[in-house]
């Protein structure tokens, strides 16, 4: 069954300065939501496939849509991110069963590549909840400067029988990001850690 | 010359909210540009200098909004507009954003002028497009406020069908001492609308209204 989509949503983000201090070039952060039917609102079930091919599904359809805001080739994404928000009809395993088992191969395909862990957060919220995006390198999940967050609610959802999920991406690390650690210019492992 | 810190762009498909789907869905979109605010702390009497620098912003984020709506400008119905201005200036400094703010989309958009003709028979033809005044909304507020920045429909206020409103905000934005301007778009009516007035079809004064 693919998902019911009620409405979709893309936002880019583009800060050029930050502080007085210019950032050369912008970075450039993109959201892709959307805001679909929860099959299992209201009940228990036992199996949550139905989800999991959903977040197959949105995996792609929203990490293109992502890229294609940006404006960039798939492999010019740096870093990326996931999250979903369980209307007050559904449980919170509902978000897990979209984000983890299916979701990643597809994402990661939208992006070229990407060995690293996609990191996600996913909350119960009723309409209008706002949540906070995890934004990890797609390629090092240590890279430090590319640690980051952004946040995100989509007016008017999720319902109680609804779901949002979301996929983030940046075409760079924090602005201005200064704080050391592994750099992405030394990534080495190619383990997905560093 | 004013420095946009950052933009900040939305674009949404409404396929429907639990009625029939339009064949077409609805997309509605906004930009919002944050800029420091020249006026933050302290009262300054003539501040029309601003209002001219800001027709550049205007024409930026006007043409980076048709972009992101991603469809030809023929097809844009409805626009609004809004400002929030950090806590360190005041709402007038958001009143700045109306004439810039309306104009460039509104060029954009086609308006050739106010004047409407009037034909041999007194009736009106259609003079360009971006006829009617851009609904606007402006406060002063925190970082991360929201804005319910009001559309009507692009050549007459009074079409009911094309009454709508988009909720913006930008995230950590404004700054105390920032603006935070807003243009936003829609390609159609409610997308469920049903509750009579003036239709865009029957649009026949041309004259902004009706």
């Amino acid at each position: 069954m693919p998902a019911k989509i009620r409405k979709l949503v893309v936002q880019v983000d583009e800060i050029r300065s930050e502080m007085g201090k210019t950032v050369s070039p912008p970075t450039r952060k993109a959201l892709a939501m959307a805001v679909i039917e929860n099959p299992y609102a209201g009940h228990y079930a036992e199996s949550l496939d139905e989800l999991t091919a959903i977040g197959e599904e949105l995996g792609g359809l929203l990490g293109s849509r992502c890229v294609e805001a940006l404006g960039i080739a798939p492999e010019q994404a740096q870093s990326y991110g996931k999250a979903a928000i369980v209307g007050e009809a559904g449980e919170l395993e509902h978000a897990a069963a979209i984000l983890h088992p299916k979701l990643g191969a597809p994402l990661r395909k939208a992006v070229g590549k990407g060995a690293a862990l996609v990191p996600s957060s996913k909350k119960q919220g009723g309409i209008g909840t706002a949540v906070d995006v995890p934004l990890g390198h797609k390629d090092a999940a240590f890279v430090r400067s590319h640690f980051d967050a952004i946040e995100v609610r989509v007016p008017g959802a999720p319902r109680a029988d609804e779901l949002v999920v979301i996929l983030a991406m940046s075409t760079g690390p924090r602005v201005h990001a200064r704080v050391g650690g592994l750099k992405a210019a030394d990534i080495a492992q190619w383990d997905g850690l560093r | 010359m004013i420095d946009i810190r950052r933009v900040f762009f939305h674009a949404e498909d409404i396929f429907h909210e639990f009625g029939p789907p339009p064949a077409t869905p609805l997309r509605r979109g906004y930009v919002a540009g944050v800029l420091a605010n020249p006026y933050a702390g302290r009262y300054e009497p003539d501040i029309l200098p601003m209002m001219a620098q800001l027709n550049e912003v205007g024409i930026e984020l006007a043409r980076g909004l048709l972009k992101h709506m991603d469809v030809p400008a023929e097809r844009i119905e409805g626009y609004g507009k809004g400002a929030l201005v950090g806590g360190a200036g005041e709402l007038e400094h958001g009143a700045l954003w109306h004439v810039p703010g309306g104009y460039a989309m509104r060029e954009l958009l086609g308006w050739k002028g106010d004047h409407a003709a009037a034909g041999k028979d007194g009736a009106r033809s259609q003079p360009g497009n971006a006829l009617a005044i851009v609904a606007s909304a402006k406060k002063v507020a925190g970082p991360g406020a929201t804005l319910d920045v009001p559309l009507t429909h692009i050549n007459a206020s009074y079409v009911r069908s094309h009454f709508d409103a988009i909720e913006a905000r930008v995230p950590g934005a404004p700054r105390a001492d920032e603006l935070v301007v807003i243009l936003a778009m829609s390609t159609g009516p409610r997308v469920h609308a049903r509750v009579g007035g003036l239709k865009a079809a029957d649009i026949a004064q041309w004259d902004g209204l009706r």
